[in-house]
């Protein structure tokens, strides 16, 4: 480890002119000089060196070996007998480099408490920061006395110091430095400008899962008492983040807007800048709102300093994607950015220009950009293609030119990102601009006879099969598909060879030369590539068992798989060989994993508020449905058709922490009950829940199976089974006890007493809703499911919902009621709408498939109506569902 | 629940002071986005020859890359860099760079290159200790951050503390004017 580094040192003695103090430094030396700390007297002068020489080499990414590391530590230990000021401060550095282990942080704690009530001010900060990055939750509610005093502490260092530890002890020991709130909060108050913003911030912390607390502290501060400019900023993020969380009154003044206004006349730049972001960032943010923001912004746009520039015209790019009128006031500034020395901001002024300019400066702007394009970088680029693909849909004449400088970006060199951006746009614009489609497979083409990316070859393979055959000349295109058969990797070989049998399927003037090339690639070196030559060649030659007509072949040629690939590998996986075929109809639909990287795209693309996070969906999980038909009470219950996502039973962090799923059966309903015990002096025993069911006629208790023990911080089930009508949706309300011994345990051993007490602990009710019994399937296309549906089987009525707070709250009760899939996003309902249709999936309980279509309307005085149509494949379950409707 | 970087504190992912060959003075990471030496030392090599060609002289420059904010600052054979998420407030940055860049020079009394950072690599370390602490911001005023450091200084001659700020300023002035007449 040592030895690069010393060549490399010798490496650069020609060029360094200089003699740097740490030339040809070599770890082990360094720890050879490190004995002067254990002399006598001490050299605070010669230790100081030392130490830092230490410091450099770990700076510089050398390690220290386990035997190393200790070493180091005990001998700096014993410089805490120094009385200099500097070499104890380079002491506290090298125990935080260190990261001590904890048998080895008891040695250092005692000096440092020493330190901590020492009478130097520095001392006390930098002791107290020190101590808190090393120790564990025993030892701190050792220290937990100082650290209060501490935070309230008059020096504004001590206090912060203990501030911003206590940030970080939030993550390891939340529950004690919960006890500090009435320190913090006095801290908030404090006059010196950091101290505010460190216990603003904590606060926040402690409080951040209580809406109310949040909204409370917002509501009391936004009225004047935070100067400090950090503080201020992050009282913006908080008041958004309350406005976000509250509904807005339509038409009503936004609750806390004037706070915001209030901070663009600021005097700190960055509170403006924080300030102006929040607002543009509002849901539904009206222009009336913006104009203030966009004005300060825009001021930014002139200032001399590049950050300044950059921040305003990246927030007004922002803006100009979704309101580009309210931006163009600010174009004669974004015009003189395109020439900044500043390639970041040169490019998002373009980009701007390119969201609001209209039709005729279209050309002019595509001229000045391909200056520049070859010195920005990938993501600069991708924004510009982005840019491009909207500015073509919104001026579809100008396609000829804006497809020009695709293709001619798609010819340079770029990263995978870049190019798929600049794809995926030339697919859009063929997709929407008819006009387009010839020149636009041309270019694609083009760039498949030299791409390196195997991902974007069979993209685009895959779309030119789609879309080739159905141009005027299909023939012209044969030749680069060829080519990938020839010329690529087996992946690339195996979808031209695909590609090509759509070619064969809908061109029949085509179809004699296909069957030449697909025989050609039976002799193809890999399995793949020849095993969908065999099959297409017997599909097309009618040979193959996937059907008789050519519909049929068309169909599983063209048509989409409908099931998420995710879930068809698990089924794939459990399949286990045998007499029975696989069965893809049994494939779960539910795109269980797809919220979730929508949601993680959005979160990273746009930093904007994310609406109507999207709750966890429930599915039939095979861990569940394993772990059932193991226990042998809940063997006959048949196929278990849904499980519930958890329900909490108990407030986040109590002593038991319990949550339930609702497993539910055609006859039978088992709750499964998720028990972790945080006490770590006690084991809990035989528990079991004991649950009443008095509110429940229609249930009764079949089985339950307690659990034998739940030690601290290991999660255990308990079970209890009802038994219920089949065909009812049976609901009802259920209380539930926890029952159980409690034995103490001594922390120090881990053994537990023999004695154990009987004791209960009540946990919240729980609740069987009709929503249980639906498991909400998504469609892919609602349009044709609800068309292939019998209309016989439709049920249609009108409900008056009443007076609703707002159209999307009315729209998002009536799916929780039913806990249906939203189909197409028509969960999200347009602000300021008066109407609203909402598409609804799922699968009834008895596999009876369920599609609702829901039109809203919304009156002046918010009386919200609502007409339900309803198509199954049963009758009888359309009526249900109007009932349930009824009910709810 | 879902816990946005943009409702919660702001935060500093790592501080570099790199000499004018992209080599290491002094680093400090604070996020575990760079869990190896190797991934630190690729990060700070792009950063590097990304900003090379910039002329960030007189003001701090800013720019954005693999989804960080950088804002940096070069001063003599110096780089200075503050990287950040990017959706954190570009002025906060700022003034970290700046209260970094400034206090370095008060502390090496205007005379900020390479060589004397290295030679006084002490301060520079505590320097961005007393800057962030687990990537919070705790100062960004450079008299502060310098004063805290110096009080403290070893260095025998003058102690930092009996020299006045403003005569920190005339040296550190003094000593940019001799290397503009050089």
């Amino acid at each position: 480890m040592a030895q690069p580094l010393v060549v490399k040192k010798d490496d650069d003695l020609d060029e360094e002119e200089y003699y740097s103090p740490f030339l040809g430094i070599e770890k082990g030396a360094v720890l050879q000089e490190a004995r002067v700390f254990h002399d006598p007297q001490l050299d605070a002068r010669r230790c100081c060196q030392v130490i830092t020489k230490l410091l450099y080499l770990l700076n510089q990414g050398d390690t220290f070996t386990k035997v190393e590391a200790t070493e180091v530590f005990f001998a700096t230990t014993k410089l805490f007998q120094s009385k200099d000021a500097g070499l104890r401060r380079m002491v506290y550095l090298m125990i935080k480099e260190l990261s001590p282990s904890a048998d080895e942080v008891i040695i250092v704690t005692s000096s440092l408490m020493k330190d901590m009530n020492s009478k130097t001010d520095m001392y006390r900060a930098n002791a107290i920061r020190v101590l808190c990055r090393i120790i564990d939750s025993t030892l701190l509610t050792q220290i937990e006395r100082y650290l209060k005093q501490a935070i309230v502490d008059k020096n504004p260092v001590v206090a912060s110091a203990a501030l911003v530890s206590g940030i970080y002890l939030l993550q390891t020991s939340p529950e004690v430095v919960k006890r500090w709130s009435n320190e913090v909060q006095e801290a908030v108050q404090s006059r010196a400008a950091l101290v505010q913003f460190h216990a603003l911030a904590l606060l926040h912390q402690i409080r951040q899962n209580d809406r109310l607390a949040v909204s409370k502290l917002v509501t009391s501060l936004t009225r004047g008492s935070v100067r400090s400019p950090l503080a201020q900023c992050l009282l913006i993020r908080y008041t958004s983040q309350v406005i976000r969380e509250s509904s807005v009154s339509q038409g009503g003044d936004r609750p806390f807007f004037d706070f915001l206004e209030s901070c663009l006349r600021n005097k700190a730049e960055m509170v403006i800048l924080e300030a102006a972001r929040a607002i543009t960032e509002l849901n539904g943010v009206t222009s009336r709102e913006l104009t203030p923001a966009i004005t300060v912004l825009q001021l930014f746009l002139s200032s001399s300093k590049p950050v300044l520039r950059f921040a305003a015209v990246r927030t007004l790019n922002k803006v100009a994607s979704t309101h580009p009128l309210a931006v163009t006031n600010c174009n004669i500034d974004m015009e003189s950015l395109i020439s900044d020395q500043n390639r970041s901001i040169a490019t998002l002024a373009i980009t701007t220009l390119l969201k609001t300019g209209n039709e005729s400066s279209v050309d002019r702007l595509m001229k000045q950009m391909t200056n520049f394009m070859s010195d920005i970088a990938d993501e600069f680029k991708i924004v510009v293609v982005e840019a491009i693909r909207s500015l073509c849909l919104k001026f579809p004449l100008k396609y000829r030119s804006l497809m020009n400088f695709l293709s001619n970006i798609l010819r340079e060199e770029g990263g995978f990102e870049y190019k798929k951006a600049i794809v995926d746009s030339i697919i859009i614009l063929i997709r929407d601009i008819p006009d387009a489609k010839e020149s636009g497979l041309f270019h694609l083409c083009e760039f498949i006879e030299d791409c390196e990316f195997t991902y974007l070859s069979t993209q685009i393979l895959h779309f030119l099969g789609n879309e080739g055959p159905k141009t005027a000349d299909p023939s012209k295109y044969i030749r680069y598909i060829y080519n990938r058969v020839i010329l690529e990797n087996a992946t690339v070989r195996a979808s031209a060879v695909s590609t090509l049998a759509k070619f064969g399927a809908l061109v029949d003037s085509l179809k004699p030369r296909i069957f030449v090339l697909l025989r050609r690639c039976l002799f193809d070196g890999d399995d793949e590539v020849r095993d969908r030559a065999t099959l297409y060649l017997k599909l097309l030659g009618g040979e193959a068992t996937v059907g008789d007509t050519e519909k049929d072949v068309n169909e599983f040629l063209f048509g989409s798989l409908d099931v998420p690939l995710v879930n068809l590998e698990t089924s794939l996986r459990n399949y286990e060989p045998s007499d029975v075929p696989f069965d893809i109809s049994s494939v779960p639909k539910e795109t269980k994993s797809q919220p979730l990287t929508e949601k993680k795209s959005i979160g990273k693309k746009q930093t904007g508020p994310v609406s109507a996070v999207n709750g966890p969906v429930p599915t039939v999980d095979t861990s569940y449905e394993r772990l059932l038909s193991s226990i042998p009470e809940f063997a006959d219950f048949g196929k278990l058709f849904k499980s519930s996502a958890p329900v909490e039973l108990t407030e986040a962090e109590t002593e038991y922490s319990v949550n339930v799923v609702k497993h539910i059966y055609d006859g039978h309903v088992v709750l499964q009950y998720n028990c972790t015990n945080t006490i770590p002096e006690q084991l809990l025993e035989q528990v079991v829940v004991f649950v009443d069911a008095s509110e429940a006629e229609e249930f009764s208790e079949v089985a339950s199976k307690p659990l034998e023990s739940l030690p601290f911080d290991s999660p255990g089930q308990t079970f209890v089974a009802f038994e219920k009508p089949e065909g009812v949706i049976a609901t009802g309300k259920f209380s539930n006890i926890l029952k159980f011994i409690v034995k103490e345990v001594d922390p120090s051993t881990g053994e537990a007493e023999d004695d154990g007490v009987e004791d209960e602990y009540q946990l919240e009710d729980l609740e069987i809703v009709s929503a249980d019994y639906m498991l909400n399937v998504g469609v892919s296309n609602f349009r044709n499911a609800w068309e292939s549906m019998d209309p016989e089987s439709e049920r249609v009525d009108e409900y008056g919902l009443g007076v609703r707070e707002s159209l999307a709250e009315a729209v998002s009760a009536v799916i929780s009621i039913l806990g249906m899939q939203p189909c197409e996003g028509t969960d999200v309902v347009p602000s300021n709408s008066r109407s609203h249709t909402c598409l609804l999936s799922g699968v009834f309980i008895g596999n009876v498939k369920v599609l609702v279509r829901l039109s809203f309307g919304i009156s002046a005085p918010k009386e919200v109506a609502m007409k339900l149509a309803v198509r199954s494949d049963d009758p009888e379950i359309s009526d249900k569902i109007h009932e349930i409707v009824a009910n709810g | 629940m879902a816990d946005f970087s943009k409702e919660s504190c702001p935060s500093v992912k790592n501080i570099l002071l790199l000499d004018s060959e992209g080599k290491r003075v002094a680093v400090k990471y604070f996020s575990d986005d760079w869990s190896t030496n190797a991934s630190k030392l690729a990060y700070e090599k792009s950063v590097f020859t990304k900003t090379l060609k910039t002329n960030a002289r007189a003001e701090a420059e800013i720019t954005l890359f693999d989804g960080y904010i950088v804002v940096y600052k070069f001063v003599h054979d110096l780089h200075f860099f503050v990287s950040a998420g990017d959706d954190e407030n570009e002025l906060i940055l700022a003034s970290v760079l700046n209260g970094f860049s400034d206090s370095v020079g008060l502390l090496l009394r205007g005379d900020v290159e390479k060589r004397t950072a290295l030679e006084n690599l002490d301060l520079i370390l505590l320097c961005i200790d007393e800057i962030i602490d687990g990537g919070i911001i705790l100062e960004t005023d450079a008299n502060t951050i310098a004063g805290k450091v110096a009080t403290n200084a070893v260095d025998g001659s003058v102690p930092f503390s009996e020299q006045t700020i403003s005569q920190a300023l005339a040296t550190a002035r003094e000593h940019l004017a001799r290397s503009l007449l050089k």
